[in-house]
């Protein structure tokens, strides 16, 4: 960007000294469009509030398929506390899943597929480390989608899951390393929020299942 | 981050904006430029003078949610500021730690809070004068350790209500919303964290107390306001308690955390702000 543009939007917003250089915000720009999402094909997702709640439903069917096989099959060394706050967590995932699939109805998305092939789940390590990517994910998906809420029980839904989230992720950073509950933040203190194109990008790995994420507002 | 939309809201909402075209696709254009050269960190504070320009005025209600937060983020900060004072109440370095992450996420929320307002057009409130006792509770919050926990515990779990209870206040304002949104969720971590601090007290271990609120359940008497109508398992008309084997009614209420009203987090908030 010429410096003369710069300087002029300094000028409008009155933020000469609050100016770092930020790439983060234009991956969020309308026109930069989505990640690897195919337009068209795949599952869809519906339009308006039904696309972001089955935005929401989609990774709760990952969250809850992903503690259900941690809890199925627990990693070598589990501890008696760890497999009680697993289970919980478990339990709330499997809550929020049949949740939005009552909440949707007739809209709601089929059961996805899900391919953890990529985590050993005989490792402490690599389940913790999967756990808090996941909770992380889903923190900064529920924040990222909150402005495209538009109807207001929604958003008070989805802000009742977030925090639950949040507190998961919380613990989960905590077995990996005490103290680290929410190390991540940035130096305002504020959580992460990821735009939809992210997060799919980010959980495609583990997602079996074609999704048409085009319909989500942006 | 779609900023635009705010402009295409306050059209909805003022129909002269629309006759001044000319200003808003100015404004507009310049506020998508904005956003490709500053930080998220900036966003409020540009977001501020962008809608004064644009519009004259910031609507006052979310302004009132902006001051509603900073009041409980000048509690926070200043309660955690103090704490870390006190290096020797701390058993482990551990937990010092802890408090000082918090103490500076909580300080970083208030300057956040103040520079959104007074970019905004508004004034933030005045820092009220605070007791830690609890007024008339009386409590040994600087002296005694699971005290310190306590009080901490109440503040966050209570801070992530308050929050939940105004999103909807901030929907017109989609870049605000998302900020608070962040915000919201760090004292959900740090409500987790408190949470499990208190659970592996090594002096009064709270083997009960997970880092989720289970039904209204807490173990402090003076803090159960903080924790009223957790107890709730019916969301938007859906029960959750049996939606599944293996959600019980506990499950059920640790799956959802509610939102408190202003009033009631005011109420709570009031007995550590001197009259």
């Amino acid at each position: 960007m010429p410096n003369v543009h710069r300087r002029t939007f300094l000028k409008y917003a009155g933020l000469g000294a609050a100016v770092i250089t930020a790439g983060s915000l234009a991956a969020c720009s309308s026109e930069d469009g989505g990640g690897d999402i195919t337009p068209g094909t795949g599952v869809s997702l519906g339009s308006g509030d039904f696309a972001v709640l089955n935005y929401a439903f989609a990774l709760e069917q990952l969250e809850a398929a992903f503690y259900t096989q941690v809890v199925a099959t627990p990693y070598t060394g589990i501890s008696d506390v760890e497999r009680i706050f697993l289970t919980d967590i478990r339990n709330h995932e499997i809550a929020h899943r049949e949740f939005f699939r009552k909440a949707l109805g007739t809209n709601a998305i089929p059961n996805l597929t899900v391919d953890f092939s990529t985590i050993d789940f005989t490792s402490r390590d690599k389940v913790l480390a999967a756990a808090k990517t996941f909770e992380d994910l889903g923190v900064a998906a529920y924040n990222g989608a909150g402005k495209f809420i538009t109807t207001p029980n929604y958003l008070v839904l989805a802000g009742k899951i977030v925090s639950v989230e949040a507190r998961h992720a919380a613990l989960i950073r905590d077995l990996i390393s005490n103290g680290s509950f929410a190390s991540d933040a940035d130096s305002n203190g504020l959580d992460f929020a990821k735009t939809p194109q992210d997060v799919f990008a980010a959980a495609k790995v583990y997602i079996k299942t074609e999704i048409d994420a085009t319909t989500l507002p942006k | 981050m779609n900023l635009q939309n705010i402009f295409s809201e306050l059209e909805k909402q003022d129909a002269e904006l629309s006759g001044r075209l000319d200003t808003r696709r100015d404004a507009m254009k310049q506020f998508r430029n904005i956003g490709r050269v500053l930080a998220l960190s900036a966003i409020p504070l540009a977001l501020g003078s962008m809608l004064k320009k644009a519009y004259g005025r910031t609507p006052q209600d979310v302004l009132g949610v902006l001051n509603y937060a900073l009041t409980l983020e000048y509690l926070e900060a200043e309660f955690y500021a103090t704490a870390i004072t006190k290096t020797s109440l701390f058993p482990t370095p551990a937990a010092l730690g802890a408090f000082t992450t918090i103490a500076n996420h909580e300080a970083a929320h208030v300057a956040l809070l103040k520079s959104a307002i007074t970019g905004a057009g508004g004034t933030p409130v005045t820092k009220p004068t605070f007791d830690f006792a609890g007024g008339a509770l009386n409590l040994p919050t600087f002296t005694d350790y699971p005290t310190l926990l306590t009080v901490a515990q109440a503040f966050e779990d209570t801070g992530v209500r308050a929050y939940k209870g105004k999103a909807t206040v901030l929907m017109e304002n989609p870049a605000v919303l998302t900020v608070a949104l962040q915000i919201h969720s760090v004292e959900a971590r740090h409500a987790a964290h408190l949470r499990y601090m208190r659970r592996n007290l090594a002096s009064a271990p709270q083997p009960a107390l997970k880092p989720w609120i289970t039904n209204a359940e807490n173990n402090v008497a003076i803090i159960q306001p903080v924790y009223a109508g957790e107890d709730n398992d019916v969301q938007a008309g859906v029960t959750i308690t049996g939606i599944a084997t293996e959600v019980n009614k506990a499950a059920a209420t640790e799956a959802f955390d509610e939102f408190l009203t202003e009033d009631a987090v005011l109420a709570i908030a009031g007995n550590f702000i001197k009259k």
